[in-house]
């Protein structure tokens, strides 16, 4: 067996390229004859538009068109969700132009295309483009939106409401909470974030006018869902003519799952003018035109029993969806959020209502978490303040609360039914890292010095691994989401394996790769890994909510599976035996109980030089596909403690130890998966002390629009983390494994904001919202409102 | 239009450029060397860094015409054939890049700090990671990467 399989620490083998500059992103590709394109944007958050003259746009230097929302008379972008009112009507589902038909409706809406012979060109020309506005009053604040005389960002949206959803019996929750020895109340603000991969979006649209084929090259998490989309609802494509790849994508964090404007419009407009396009975002672009993400305002109330036992919970969430449903938005904050509100608990009785909103602002959809960082935050911020409130260490009311060892699989009140975890383990881990017995000695040191240190717990669970076909349609998916894998083994034993998951980053090349090496006792040099093109993938659904292990890695079980199935006979009839009789071990087939043996490699020549072989009974060659529909969502769980200093003349807070300990079942990569947390955490952090994406309330300008303004973390924002993992394997996927791509970016937030608030207590405040930056938090040390 | 002329990875090199052209666009559109990467229009992020006459600098911020003359190495440059520099070896092995697209900025920032600094402590490395934004790694294995990766060039190849 080669020390490449499953569980070791491989390097990955993606990095040669990467790190000598022969990465192949969408920016770095060009087209014979390409031109460029320029997207000219609303300067305005609202307006009717009026005449758009693009003449003398037309007519500058090196331009071959200039097309507007009059011209692209194509579909409108579809929302792949359907979310229902409480009373069962479906969500408002209001049209997504292109480009902006009769009005804007946010700062960035697109309004003109500009095609020339170069960038700057284009850039140039859109500037001659002269486009009437009339400005709008604009609905920016989520809560003032939902008022009567807001201004409707939507004609035929009422309040601007899309949908006003729930799950439980409000009733029956009312009636516990009543009843309650102790009810703790929180009031929680998920502040709006911007993913900022650091790629900004791509696209290079060409077609041949020969074939009528159209080739799109795009940074997307999936391809393949990018061209039905495309195809079926924007632009009436089939899809044997429209050929989507995504090479090496830099970064998504789910800002590139979405079937964005621009790749329809390139794809549209490379027929027109018969010439490639290519247009690259500037990162001002990717600000106010990247899908932004959380932006929740929620009121929370758990009730508990004189012991602290959790009794009920009931929340009440307003989500801002911006201005148009983006591809998933309507599932974020329900299905994505709301089912996930029972956290790592046994409380008996949920009930959650959820109002989402557009608003004047960029659309909102998935970021990192994508709705169980916001459902995660509630649960762990309530729990750390009842904990507060009761004076029961916070620790110790989560043991009381936890799910037990022995109680798998455990039904949910809020749909999901876990299939395994161990809650208790991953916290002792935690504790025990973070040196928890030994915080009080270290605050009275720091008190010393006159700072004051805080200690956070957050114990958070997700669903991990989108998900089973069945019920994501029975919730209002218009998708399927299983996996598809296909392992074509060559006529010298050497592997390309195909999937319909996509790397951006999570190194799939390698992990993919030792599952193979695993299972067939192939080196990994011998493996390739092919994603990203719909040409050389069957199907897949991309991604995106940890699935490519937990989905794509399952299909690429099944597949291997029926390799060895279709090798084992070969090698019965190589070796003249019982099919029965032949095992596979250790990349040989061999004949139980004798010492006869055929390598892999010899069964794969033998397939595709048939001269040998049991041609009654079996096809040549070793090339099998396999699709993969997960059963169940997967549950990886864990505990994330953060530890704090904040400098009482200054309000700055230093992180000063963050901790994970995480179950994500078997583990394939074990230092793929540390580096999936880190990168978590990261952002978690970032959310809870730097990020925040401001629109001016009046105007809708985008107030933190480059990175100059909106604060992304440094290296000096972070303490090394300590990371350790305690695994209970996923029941019911082949491998056991959960998925580890989000949980940092789950549980960093509430671990770090418990934290600060717990070294805020010791003057009096218990309440701050996030990010707690040094300014806010020096105004609420000194008692001083935000001007 | 001017015209420039510099060395480029041990390459004199000559391009016909517009006033406005950046270094950063010299190096990727004319002389087709797309490992420098541009991830913002602010001089913030770092993934255009590249090293004119021996000290790191965001090509993004300097004019082509600037650079006239001047010694540029990026990231193509940096391995010798197959061999990575030490630098790039202790990206592969302390896994310190996953999506690859800060990794050349952060590395030809990293080879510019060993080459001032020998042994350069964790606060020292953070601290001078502050023009070079990752959005991938949470900077932990980076900055072990680039710990690891100056002891290798101090200690020679």
């Amino acid at each position: 067996m080669p020390d490449s399989g499953i569980g070791a620490a491989v390097r990955r083998k993606e990095d040669f390229r990467f790190l000598t500059g022969k990465g192949n992103y969408v920016d770095d590709i060009d087209r014979p004859n390409q031109s460029y394109a320029y997207i000219l944007r609303s300067p305005h958050a609202h307006a009717a538009l009026g005449k758009i003259d693009t003449g003398k746009a037309k007519a500058a230097p090196g331009v071959l068109a200039v097309f507007t929302g009059e011209d692209i008379k194509v579909g409108s972008l579809p929302c792949g969700w359907v979310v229902k009112f409480k009373d069962g009507s479906p969500q408002h589902e209001p049209p997504h132009p292109v480009l902006a038909q009769g009005k804007v409706r946010h700062v960035g809406d697109p309004v003109a295309v500009v095609i020339a012979d170069s960038k700057a060109q284009a850039k140039d020309a859109a500037e001659l483009i002269e486009v009437e506005y009339k400005p709008l009053p604009a609905a920016i604040d989520m809560n003032a939106a939902t008022k009567q005389g807001a201004a409707l960002v939507h004609d035929a949206v009422p309040n601007n409401v899309c949908y006003d959803w729930a799950i439980g019996d409000q009733a029956q929750i009312d009636a516990i909470i009543a009843k309650a020895a102790h009810v703790t109340k929180i009031d929680i603000v998920n502040n709006r974030l911007i993913a900022n991969a650091m790629e900004p979006r791509a696209a290079i649209a060409e077609y041949d006018r020969g074939t009528g084929e159209h080739t799109l090259w795009t940074t997307s998490q999936n391809p393949h869902a990018i061209r039905l989309l495309m195809g079926a609802f924007v632009l009436q494509m089939p899809e044997h003519k429209l050929r989507v790849i995504s090479p090496d994508v830099g970064g998504g964090f789910g800002s590139k799952i979405f079937l964005y404007a621009e790749e329809c419009i390139l794809v549209w407009a490379s027929s027109q003018v018969n010439r490639p396009i290519k247009w690259t975002a500037e990162r001002g672009e990717s600000f106010m035109s990247d899908a932004q993400g959380r932006d929740h305002v929620t009121h929370a109330e758990l009730a508990l029993d004189k012991d602290g036992k959790f009794l009920a919970f009931k929340v009440s969430t307003l989500a801002n969806l911006g201005a148009y449903l983006s591809t998933f938005a309507p599932a974020v904050p329900t299905y994505l959020y709301a089912t996930l509100l029972a956290g790592t608990y046994t409380t008996p009785a949920i009930y959650a209502e959820v109002k989402a909103v557009f608003t004047n602002t960029v659309p909102v959809d998935a970021y990192r978490g994508a709705g169980r960082p916001e459902a995660c935050y509630v649960i762990e911020r309530i729990v750390s303040k009842a904990a507060q409130e009761l004076k029961i260490d916070p620790a110790e009311l989560r043991r009381r609360n936890f799910i037990a060892k022995d109680a798998y699989p455990y039904q949910t009140p809020v749909a999901l039914a876990y299939d395994s975890g161990d809650y208790f383990t991953t916290l002792d881990m935690a504790l025990k890292s973070a040196d928890y017995a030994g915080f009080a000695k270290r605050r009275e040191e720091a008190a010393k010095r006159g700072k004051l240190r805080g200690i956070g717990i957050c114990s958070y669970i997700e669903a991990c691994g989108v998900a089973p076909s069945a019920v994501a349609g029975a919730l209002g998916a218009r998708a399927g989401l299983y996996e598809m894998a296909e392992v074509r083994v060559h006529p010298t034993g050497s592997i390309t394996m195909f999937t319909g998951t996509h790397s951006h980053g999570q190194g799939h090349e390698t992990t993919f790769a030792q599952v193979i090496s695993d299972r067939l006792g192939v080196p990994i040099e011998q493996i390739d890994v092919v994603h990203g093109d719909t040409a050389k993938s069957a199907f897949g659904m991309g991604t995106y909510g940890s699935r490519s292990l937990p989905v794509g890695g399952s299909a690429l079980v099944k597949a291997l599976d029926k390799i060895v199935d279709k090798g084992k006979k070969i090698a019965a009839h190589l070796m003249e035996a019982s099919e029965a009789d032949i095992e596979f071990k250790n990349g040989a087939f061999t004949v139980a109980g004798t010492d006869k043996s055929t390598p892999f490699g010899a069964v794969a020549f033998t397939a595709y030089v048939p001269h040998n072989f049991p041609h009654e009974t079996l096809e040549p060659g070793l090339d099998e596909t396999a699709y993969y529909d997960p059963k169940n969502f997967t549950f990886p769980s864990g505990t994330h403690i953060a530890e704090v200093e904040i400098d009482r003349d200054t309000g700055d807070v230093a992180l000063v130890n963050l901790t994970a300990a995480d179950d994500f079942g078997t583990i394939v990569n074990p230092m793929i998966v540390e580096g999936q947390v880190h990168g978590g955490l990261a952002q978690g952090v970032g959310q809870a002390l730097l990020e925040n994406a401001v629109y001016d309330a009046r105007s809708g300008q985008l107030v933190t629009g480059s990175l100059m303004d909106y604060c992304m973390p440094r290296a000096d924002n972070f303490p090394s983390f300590s990371v350790g993992t305690h695994a209970t394997k996923c029941m019911h996927n082949p491998l056991g494994v959960k998925g580890c791509g989000e949980a940092g970016a789950i549980g960093a937030p509430a671990a770090v904001m418990n934290a600060v608030i717990d070294a805020l207590g010791a003057v009096g405040i218990h309440d701050l919202t996030m990010p707690a930056t040094s300014e806010k938090v020096w105004r609420a040390i000194n008692g001083r409102q935000a001007a | 239009m001017p015209s420039v002329t510099l060395t480029v990875n041990g390459k004199k090199a000559t391009a016909e450029v517009e006033n406005r052209t950046l270094l950063v666009q010299l190096l990727r559109e004319n002389l087709g060397l797309t490992g420098t990467h541009v991830g913002c229009d602010t001089s913030q992020c770092g993934a255009c860094v590249v090293h004119v006459n021996g000290v790191s600098v965001k090509s993004c911020t300097l004019l082509a015409v600037q650079a006239e003359g001047a010694d540029v190495l990026t990231i193509e440059g940096l391995a010798k054939g197959n061999d990575l520099h030490p630098m790039q070896a202790a990206f592969r092995e302390n896994h310190g890049l996953q999506c690859g697209f800060c990794t050349p900025g952060m590395v030809m920032s990293a080879v510019d700090l060993a080459n001032k600094n020998k042994n350069p402590s964790e606060h020292e490395i953070r601290e001078w990671l502050e023009g070079n934004i990752c959005r991938c790694t949470g900077y932990h294995n980076i900055v072990k990467a680039i710990k690891a990766g100056a002891e290798a060039m101090a200690g020679g190849r």
